[in-house]
């Protein structure tokens, strides 16, 4: 079982990551990790040539890895986060060493002992997925998990509500050097042609408002979030004379990340990657619950 | 060399009967007749055995033991003869066991020509059994290649149709090196690949065996038998080779009974005890694909075994060599009776939601409390349940049917178990405030009568308030299909509470998570609400008789909880319901009406008379509300339907009472005593039809003969 070093928790950023979340895993062990990537990789080899059998522990063209990433995780509770790693290993020279990335999944659970705790020993909870990579892939891995630990994966789509707590919250983080603008964009409903309205803040003056909406540092309550989404609609409406609460609010993005109601999020700040999936955590438990 | 000993033994009378109906009890040792068997009237209960015919077959079977150079068929009429006997034999009764040894080695041996020995081969059909030593003998010959190459394959052809009867195969598996090694052999390969198909086991599949056949696969590309075997073989160690199945393919051998297809047959029925049919593992059957575009959604879950428990095993290879009980494949459990014999190593399907299409598995479900399997299950059912609600999720109406089955299945599963899904009933709650009435209809109210009943329940706003709103504004079938499913809710609490009473009746009453009296809450709760509805539903409906009816149906289950169901509940129905019952126009309401008032008071009585009886205080007292409710109902009715006062003693609020001077306006004659039973509009028919009976020829309806 290989550990982690700091390169790879690094490499969640700057992708752009689909959300699942999964049911608890039964008869998991962190363990086998190595055994589970070679049947993965006979697994994906034999599906990707129907009917012909592969041997396990072979080499393949695809190579699966899976690693632990302990420092992916909220408190002493949590199962550590795993990494899977499908990587192609060039044709033309074998022997080569350089293996291109294809597709990365991680199961995580950062803070989510209420979850875990009620649920009895052979379960493992790592209710959150991110994928990266081709669909088909996803597809391959989903159905290898499904199959070997009875999990179920659902696509987890983020509702309006906490997209704009999403945006509350990584607002008021404070970000050092050049930091992009806090950017929302709205769907319009009901129109003939699609319309999405895109709505950039300056960072310095987002901060600068929602400091005046906080009242306690530490703690955010929903009314101070309304607020602060009413501040930006009424400015927006003063000069447009659009009002952005009817429509529906579809992607935020600020220095911190960037997520789309869809289901896909991307990293950017590796201080607050461990705020941002403790958040993304509690939303895929609510989804299982 | 077994010479036949009971040829010798059991020694018949001659008869001269040419008979060709032979008992195939004399072949055995000591000569056991079965007298079923004997088909003609014989003076003894022997059946006779054509002696003529049997000592020629020894003849043969001596001929050809004894035989040592190679004779032309053609020439030799010796040898016709001999044959021509072992066939008719074979075809008739088949071969004693005796007989295989010889003919085998016979045939095996090269010794004849190949036209001599494809007719031994074809004739060889056993009476009852194989033993096992003459084929051990005669794959030695194999390996010797004496024979030709046809003759080899005809061989193995006989050997996979007659497999099931070989009585003991432990020398065979022994054996599996070799026939391992015929694959080499393009044209037996096929035939090879069946027969190591059935005898494979787990201890039999190596890592060398798989490089080999992978290599075959290699060279030959995709043939079907060797995937069916790659598959087993996957099926048993996972963790050395992987497989895909494409598509779907029922077939991955060619049926090589062809010649012996009759005479098995004819064997199967002859031998009236269950033959030995070894269950063929059915290869994972390829997953239906109806929707290609989510990878993650089966409804339909085929079982298959749990493949990590296989990884397990990998590092204790010692336990392995010495746990002589190996699990029992999901695969393979079929009947009921195999899974009353492995119940306890039955291996579980790697995807509990398979359990659902499996009744098999529901049994085993039921009896072994494991908490993990109803967790698995529940998780599986309540993520596919949220995620597959075609009105909840939006752009899947047209996966309606697909839905529509699911709930289907999962509502006989819950039948089956006499028992609902906690995520079944969370489903209906987060679900139901975004239905339409429409669609999956009958589906989603027979789920809600599987609502579990606990006394921490949330039922009143998750399921009364959208049911409710529903109710209103529906038609009036929907209201009836309403009605009638709670009406099976509520009986399906009532007898899940007689059950506990009566399970536990030495531990302490409830779990922790009921208490009677909140139990007895929940339950009211249920009917009041009905009660509720059912009153605005006949005011929005007119009185309609198919509305009351079904209305009258849930409290003819209400009116006896006391006595049938022993919960302390007594509810009176209420004066919406009451009302409109007495004063139908048509007579079944009434009748309906009048036996739930008469179930009503013998509850009553047996409650009072308990609360005398035992003197002391009861958990639940019943208040004298609910009998002067009742009280109250009932002269309203006997007052209704003999004294003809109703509209001066009652009353209640909502009851019948009327000033005279409103029934003076209703030009009545004589009203203080007309509106009584033989007047009742609803028993107008059965005033007329007693007249007609009574006095036939008087045609002027006169009902004040009627007293």
């Amino acid at each position: 079982q290989e550990t982690a070093d700091p390169q790879k928790a690094a490499s969640l950023l700057r992708k752009q990551w689909s959300l699942y979340s999964v049911t608890p895993l039964y008869k998991f062990s962190g363990a086998r990790l190595a055994q589970y990537a070679r049947l993965l990789g006979a697994f994906i080899a034999a599906e990707k040539h129907k009917g012909l059998a592969v041997g396990v522990g072979v080499d393949l063209d695809v190579r699966a890895t899976f690693c632990s990433l302990p420092e992916l995780c909220g408190g002493q509770r949590d199962q550590p986060a795993m990494l899977v790693q499908l990587s192609s290993r060039s044709s033309v020279s074998p022997k080569n060493s350089d293996e291109k990335l294809m597709w990365s999944g991680c199961f995580c659970c950062v803070s989510g002992e209420d979850f875990s705790e009620n649920v009895p020993e052979d379960f493992t909870c790592l209710p959150l997925f991110l994928a990266n990579g081709a669909e088909s892939y996803t597809a391959t891995v989903g159905s290898w998990f499904q199959k070997t630990f009875d999990c179920r994966f659902c696509r987890l789509s983020i509702s309006p509500l906490n997209l704009s707590w999403m945006a509350a919250m990584w607002t008021g983080c404070s970000v050092e050097k050049n930091a992009c603008a806090t950017e929302l964009v709205f769907s319009v409903p009901c129109l003939p042609q699609p319309l999405d309205i895109s709505y950039a803040i300056h960072p310095d003056d987002a901060k600068a408002l929602w400091d005046t909406v906080q009242k306690t540092p530490g703690e955010i309550t929903q009314e101070e979030v309304d607020l602060f989404m009413d501040c930006l609609y009424s400015h927006f409406h003063r000069h447009f004379k659009i009002h952005l609460s009817a429509t529906k609010l579809v992607k935020v993005s600020t220095a911190i990340a960037s997520a789309h109601c869809n289901g896909t999020i991307k990293f950017l700040q590796s201080k607050y990657l461990t705020g941002v999936l403790m958040l993304l955590t509690e939303l895929a438990i609510s989804q299982i619950q | 060399m077994q010479r036949k000993q009971s040829s010798k033994n059991s020694k018949q009378p001659l008869q001269v009967h040419h008979s060709n109906q032979t008992d195939l009890s004399a072949w055995r040792k000591g000569g056991k007749s079965d007298p079923e068997k004997s088909l003609q009237n014989r003076p003894s209960p022997n059946s006779q055995v054509n002696e003529s015919k049997r000592d020629s077959f020894e003849q043969a079977v001596s001929y050809f033991e004894k035989v040592q150079d190679p004779v032309s068929l053609r020439k030799n009429e010796v040898l016709q003869k001999h044959l021509a006997t072992v066939e008719s034999t074979a075809l008739e009764k088949g071969l004693p066991p005796e007989a295989f040894d010889v003919l085998l080695n016979v045939a095996l041996s090269g010794k004849f020509a190949d036209a001599v020995n494809t007719r031994l081969l074809k004739s060889l059909i056993p009476a009852s059994v194989i033993p096992e030593s003459s084929l051990v003998s005669s794959i030695s010959w194999l390996c010797v290649s004496k024979c030709s190459g046809s003759i080899q394959l005809l061989f193995i052809r006989w050997l996979i149709a007659m497999f099931d009867f070989i009585d003991h195969k432990d020398q065979l598996h022994a054996l599996y090196g070799f026939f391992f090694s015929f694959l080499q052999d393009e044209k037996m390969c096929p035939y090879v690949c069946h027969l190591l198909y059935l005898l494979t086991r787990k201890e039999s599949v190596k890592p060398f065996r798989i490089r080999k056949l992978l290599d075959l696969q290699a060279k030959m590309g995709m043939q079907p038998h060797l995937q069916a075997l790659l598959s087993l073989y996957k099926h048993f160690c996972p963790e050395l080779v992987s497989i895909t199945l494409p598509g779907r393919m029922k077939t991955y051998f060619k049926n090589s009974e062809g010649p012996w297809k009759a005479a098995i047959s004819a064997i199967r029925r002859r031998n009236q005890e269950k033959s030995p049919v070894s269950q063929p593992l059915l290869l994972g059957t390829a997953q239906h694909q109806s929707r290609k575009r989510k990878w993650n959604t089966q409804l339909i879950l085929p079982a298959s075994s749990a493949s990590t428990n296989n990884l397990a095993e990998v590092k204790d290879k010692n336990s392995d060599l010495y746990s002589i009980s190996e699990s029992f494949p999901v695969e393979q459990l079929q009947t009921f009776s195999q899974l009353l014999e492995n119940i306890h190593h039955l291996e579980l399907p790697s995807q509990m939601g398979s359990v659902l299409t499996h009744p098999l598995l529901l049994h085993y479900m039921n009896c072994i409390k494991d908490e993990s399997i109803y967790l698995r299950l529940h998780y599986w059912m309540g993520q596919t349940l949220q995620e597959e609600c075609t009105w909840c999720v939006v752009d899947s109406s047209q996966y309606e049917e697909e839905f529509k089955d699911f709930l289907e299945i999962v509502h006989k599963t819950e039948c089956f178990l006499q028992e609902g899904f906690s995520s079944c009933e969370e489903f209906l709650y987060r679900s139901l405030p975004f239905w339409d009435g429409f669609c999956c209809r009958s589906q989603v109210l027979r789920l809600m009568t599987w609502i579990p009943l606990s006394s921490f329940s949330e039922m009143k706003s998750h399921l009364y308030g959208p049911l409710a709103q529903l109710f209103f504004t529906s038609s009036l079938y929907f209201k009836c299909s309403v009605l009638e499913s709670l009406k099976e809710l509520l009986q399906n609490w009532l007898n899940w509470h007689v059950i506990q009473l009566n399970s536990e009746s030495d531990s302490q009453g409830y779990s922790l998570n009921t208490t009677l009296s909140g139990l007895v809450n929940v339950v009211a709760e249920l009917i009041h609400f009905v009660g509720r509805i059912s009153t605005v539903a006949l005011r929005l409906e007119s009185n309609a008789t198919f509305l009351l009816y079904f209305i009258l149906d849930f409290y003819e289950t209400v009116c006896d909880i006391y006595l049938r169901y022993n919960l302390p509940l007594l509810i009176m129905p209420p004066a919406g319901v009451f009302y409109p019952a007495l004063l139908s126009m048509d007579s079944v309401s009434l009748n309906q009406l009048c036996y739930i008032m008469y179930r009503y008071r013998t509850n009553l009585v047996a409650a009072k008379e308990n609360e005398l009886i035992k003197k002391k205080i009861l958990q639940f007292k019943f208040s004298s509300q609910t009998y002067q409710e009742y009280n109250q109902y009932l002269i309203a009715m006997v007052g209704c339907l003999w004294t003809s006062n109703a509209f001066q003693k009652d009353v209640h609020p909502q009851g019948l009472r009327l000033d005279e001077e409103v029934l003076k306006k209703t030009g009545v004659q004589d009203f203080k005593n007309s509106f009584n039973i033989v007047y009742h509009p609803a028993l107008m028919g059965y005033a007329l039809l007693f007249l007609q009976q009574a006095w036939p020829d008087d045609n002027t309806f006169n009902f004040s003969l009627i007293k």
